[in-house]
């Protein structure tokens, strides 16, 4: 029982909202928060495995949720719109409420891809190098967009507001919620097992000592080779959510400063640290909102934000550990039993 | 390419090269003293200029509050230059000494302090924009702009002028980092930081006066990017800072010859590549050479790999 | 049978010599000590054989394996382990996560496994976990399992990473400097436990030292290192009496006097 608690309650939280979205309780904005926050969510736990985990510093996220973005958008309104460049309908529209995850979890697989780009450099170099190779990768991919007339260049991409309206044509439920729902989980499952397992570890070595993890045995190559792909791939399929939410996107959506954002959640969550992350995630969307009206001067506060938890509590709010090891008492709900820490 | 579009790339390139080397510089000093990439660099060059926009329209009596005497351009113009360049060394200091520092007593990781020199990044360029809104400010012309032709290739006093100063300034760093006691002091600190403070060199003045250099380096290329293209926004640090960043680490971060080299090397690539390609593809390629360049060789042209010793 | 066999190893860093034609065929079952002054080359010589420098010329074969290009993980795989001159332990993993990640040569799953729990993922977590429970009660760690490396002291942590090179289960076990910064009476003990993994773990031992009472008291053979270049080689007594050691250790007593 114990072993499943934590899938129960989010799963008894995802239907709970979803009910209260399909009733009419929650107004289109507060729907628009929270899908931003599970967006947020598999930001910044992605972020975490590499700047976390394994210690790297990578500081160009965005591109490759703008990868994952635009290939899930483009195959989308490919395969089940008529649009005006890629000519009628390859499938019938309402199939899309099934392949769906199979465009996204292609936008995730390109993303990865692209995150070789960043992985293979990492075997030689590390740190501040490494940093200016995901910044680079971040700007190729923005500009290498805008240079793609096709896809709408700078002016960015639309129709997915059509994708979305055909899934509800099938069904009239809140489908993108559901996705985001569906994504989130899948990611933050994913990174647990990946980090509470022998083989997922090894990134922590590597961090730790990356020499020493080679010599003993761990494939330091393919380990980084793994998170990298691992990491750019969860944001590859936030890209493809995010794109799915506005229902339009354009490279100046995926920016340095959306690669910030990313960093600050993760930062101020703390490295290393999963449920940090998602708390932070979902903290740091309210604070976004919360500081709206704030206009340019929340781009002021939310840094200083960041700057005085670096000088204060630099490790970030959790650093290191898990809500469990913070609060005992949560081990005994969602810890299977006979599991050390 | 004739050969008078040829000169006259090699012209612009050289000049633009000279922003970003100039900038680089900022960087790479720091680094070499703190191994810290101070990434709102880029910013200090933008409040550069902003520094340098004010002193010259105060100067030039713009507001209520004028000097009681009028003085021609060309002194205003020297005068705004040196001024900017205190001013902003100061910037720099401050920066370094409310933000940096205090996390360096702490003794954090070095991750974090990178972070918050992201962030006091942003801080400064969206302050700016908070302050004084979102309006572009026209830099004032205070040295006219004569322009030469020569053949077919046109060249003009400022174009000269930056090469010029960045040139003489690359002369002079060296000769500082080389020949004076704090110059020495500060690549002592980047070949042992350990073993520098045990010797009873003043490790925090040494980084002060690395960030005074390096600062006003950047205001120094602010106030001549304001007199070359005088449109001034606050996000103008944002994209050259990121560059010159590049240029650096090109060059080999953490060398002042790094700095120059990757920084006209940026320029020519950039300027070439315009000239030949649509220009919305000159940040992909430029940014692509980047990326080979650092698979193949990470330390960069002039950075030597240090050994891990085990 | 040679467990490793190395021949001509030479090794340059830049113009410096650093190795220069090593040989030596190290038998199953036996403890050597590789001894010599500071920078002849000792820890280079590990670092050649554990695949972490690829040298300039020679061969080196373990378990009749030519190992000369491989990566150190693959040299690992094959069943060498090491510690380190400088302690080098995972210092935000605790102490039983450290023995469990230096098996990771032995996973018998990948990243599906991971992410779906395969069968061979369960038992090999299992195994893994046992192991490391099973280095844990050896080397008397159990109460320090969920500990940080970095928080215990200093002998305790060179036990440690003596563990998590056990945890391997390899053959040859290399132990650069066991001693380094020990007090007596840890030495007394670190003497103590090396001769009791031997015989525990039928393991073949090779480690260099500069302590004299731990490579007399252990080692059946000793290999002397001076400027890359062996200078003698025999028992721990024939050593104590080479005059070519006693030079390179205390210099040449003619040159002092001119």
């Amino acid at each position: 029982m114990r072993k499943y608690s934590s899938h129960l309650l989010y799963g008894s939280f995802c239907l709970l909202i979803l009910i209260a979205v399909q009733e009419n309780f929650l107004n289109a904005y507060l729907q628009l928060i929270i899908m931003f926050m599970g967006v947020n969510i598999i930001l910044s736990t992605s972020l975490n495995l590499v700047n976390g985990y394994m210690g790297e510093f990578s500081v160009g996220h965005a591109g490759f949720m703008a990868v994952g973005a635009y290939v899930t958008s483009v195959l989308n309104v490919w395969l089940f719109t008529s649009d005006r460049v890629f000519g009628p309908a390859v499938l019938p529209a309402g199939s899309v409420i099934y392949l769906f995850p199979v465009t996204l979890l292609m936008g995730g697989i390109v993303a990865a891809l692209v995150g070789l780009l960043v992985a293979i450099p990492s075997f030689k170099t590390r740190g501040d190098y490494l940093a200016i190779i995901t910044l680079a990768v971040n700007y190729i991919v923005k500009s290498a967009i805008e240079n793609i007339q096709v896809i709408g260049g700078a002016r960015g991409f639309m129709g997915m507001r059509n994708i979305v309206s055909s899934m509800h044509e099938v069904v009239n439920v809140p489908w993108v919620m559901i996705w985001i729902f569906a994504g989130t989980g899948f990611s933050v499952w994913l990174i647990h097992r990946f980090v509470t397992s022998t083989y997922g570890k090894g990134i922590v070595a590597v961090r730790d000592d990356e020499i020493a993890a080679n010599i003993m045995g761990v494939n330091t190559r393919r380990m980084k080779m793994v998170a990298f792909m691992l990491s750019s791939g969860l944001a590859g399929i936030a890209g493809g959510l995010f794109a799915h939410i506005l229902g339009y996107i354009n490279p100046g959506s995926f920016t340095i400063m959306k690669s910030t954002e990313v960093m600050v959640m993760v930062y101020l969550g703390g490295m290393g640290s999963l449920s940090g992350s998602v708390l932070s995630a979902v903290g740091f969307t309210i604070i976004l909102e919360l500081f709206r009206p704030l206009q340019v001067i929340k781009w002021v506060a939310i840094p200083l934000l960041l700057i005085l938890l670096m000088l204060f509590r630099p490790e970030g709010l959790l650093g290191h550990r898990e809500l469990t090891d913070v609060f005992p008492r949560l081990r005994r709900i969602f810890v299977p039993q006979g599991k050390r820490a | 390419m004739n050969i008078d579009t040829l000169v006259q790339n090699l012209l612009n390139a050289l000049q633009w090269g000279s922003f970003y080397a100039l900038i680089a510089l900022g960087y790479t000093l720091v680094y070499g003293v703190l191994l810290l990439i101070n990434f709102a660099h880029g910013d200090i060059f933008m409040v550069g200029a902003y520094i340098g926009f004010f002193l010259a329209t105060f100067l030039l009596g713009q507001y209520a509050l004028a000097l009681p005497f009028s003085l021609p351009p060309h002194v205003i113009f020297l005068v705004t230059l040196l001024l900017t360049m205190i001013l902003t060394a100061f910037a720099g200091v401050t920066l370094e000494r409310v933000a940096y520092r205090p996390l360096r007593r702490k003794g954090v990781n070095r991750l974090y302090v990178v972070i918050t020199a992201l962030m006091c990044g942003l801080i400064l360029e969206n302050g700016n924009l908070a302050l004084l809104g979102a309006n572009r400010r026209n830099f004032p012309q205070l040295l006219d702009n004569t322009v030469y032709s020569l053949g077919g290739v046109t060249f003009s006093d400022v174009k000269l002028l930056v090469i010029f100063a960045t040139i003489a300034v690359f002369l002079l760093l060296e000769t500082i980092v080389r020949k004076t006691k704090l110059g020495m002091a500060m690549r002592a600190i980047s070949y042992d930081r350990m073993a520098v403070p045990l010797m009873g060199i003043p490790v925090d003045t040494v980084i002060v006066f690395t960030f005074a250099l390096g600062s006003s380096m950047a205001a120094l290329a602010g106030v001549l990017f304001a007199t070359a293209y005088p449109v001034l926004e606050p996000y103008m640090g944002a994209l050259v800072g990121w560059k010159a960043f590049i240029a650096a680490v090109i060059g080999g971060i953490g060398e002042i010859r790094g700095a120059f080299a990757g920084g006209f090397l940026l320029g020519f690539v950039e300027i070439f590549v315009a000239a030949f390609f649509p220009s919305t593809l000159r940040d992909l390629i430029a940014f692509s050479i980047l990326l080979v360049f650092l698979s193949i060789k990470p330390t960069g042209i002039f950075g030597v790999a240090r050994a891990t010793k085990i | 049978m040679a467990i490793l066999e190395v021949r001509n190893l030479t090794h340059f860093f830049g113009g410096l010599r650093a190795v220069f034609k090593f040989d030596l065929a190290l038998q199953e079952g036996e403890v050597l000590g590789l001894i010599g002054p500071n920078g002849a080359g000792k820890t280079t010589v590990f670092n050649l054989v554990s695949g972490f420098y690829h040298p300039t010329e020679g061969d080196i074969c373990f378990r009749g394996n030519e190992i000369v290009r491989l990566r150190p993980h693959e040299v690992t795989a094959l069943g060498m382990a090491r510690t380190f001159q400088n302690i080098r332990l995972w210092n935000t993993l605790t102490v039983f996560e450290n023995l469990c990640i230096s098996q990771h040569s032995k996973l018998g799953y990948g990243i599906l496994g991971t992410i779906f729990r395969s069968r061979g993922f369960r038992t090999s977590e299992r195994c893994i976990r046992k192991t490391a429970e099973e280095i844990l009660d050896i080397l008397s760690l159990r109460h320090y399992a969920n500990e940080y490396p970095k928080n215990l002291p200093y002998g305790l942590q060179r036990r440690i990473e003596i563990g998590r090179a056990l945890a391997m289960r390899p053959h040859l076990l290399m132990l650069d400097e066991p001693a380094a910064g020990m007090n007596p009476g840890e030495v007394d003990q670190l003497i103590e436990l090396i001769t009791w993994i031997r015989d525990k773990f039928q393991l073949t031992i090779w480690l260099i030292e500069h302590h004299m009472r731990v490579v007399m008291n252990i080692c059946e053979r000793i290999v002397v290192l001076d400027f890359g270049e062996t200078i003698a080689q025999g028992t721990p007594e024939e050593i104590r009496q080479d005059p070519r050691v006693i030079q390179a250790y205390l210099g040449d007593a003619d040159s002092i006097d001119a």
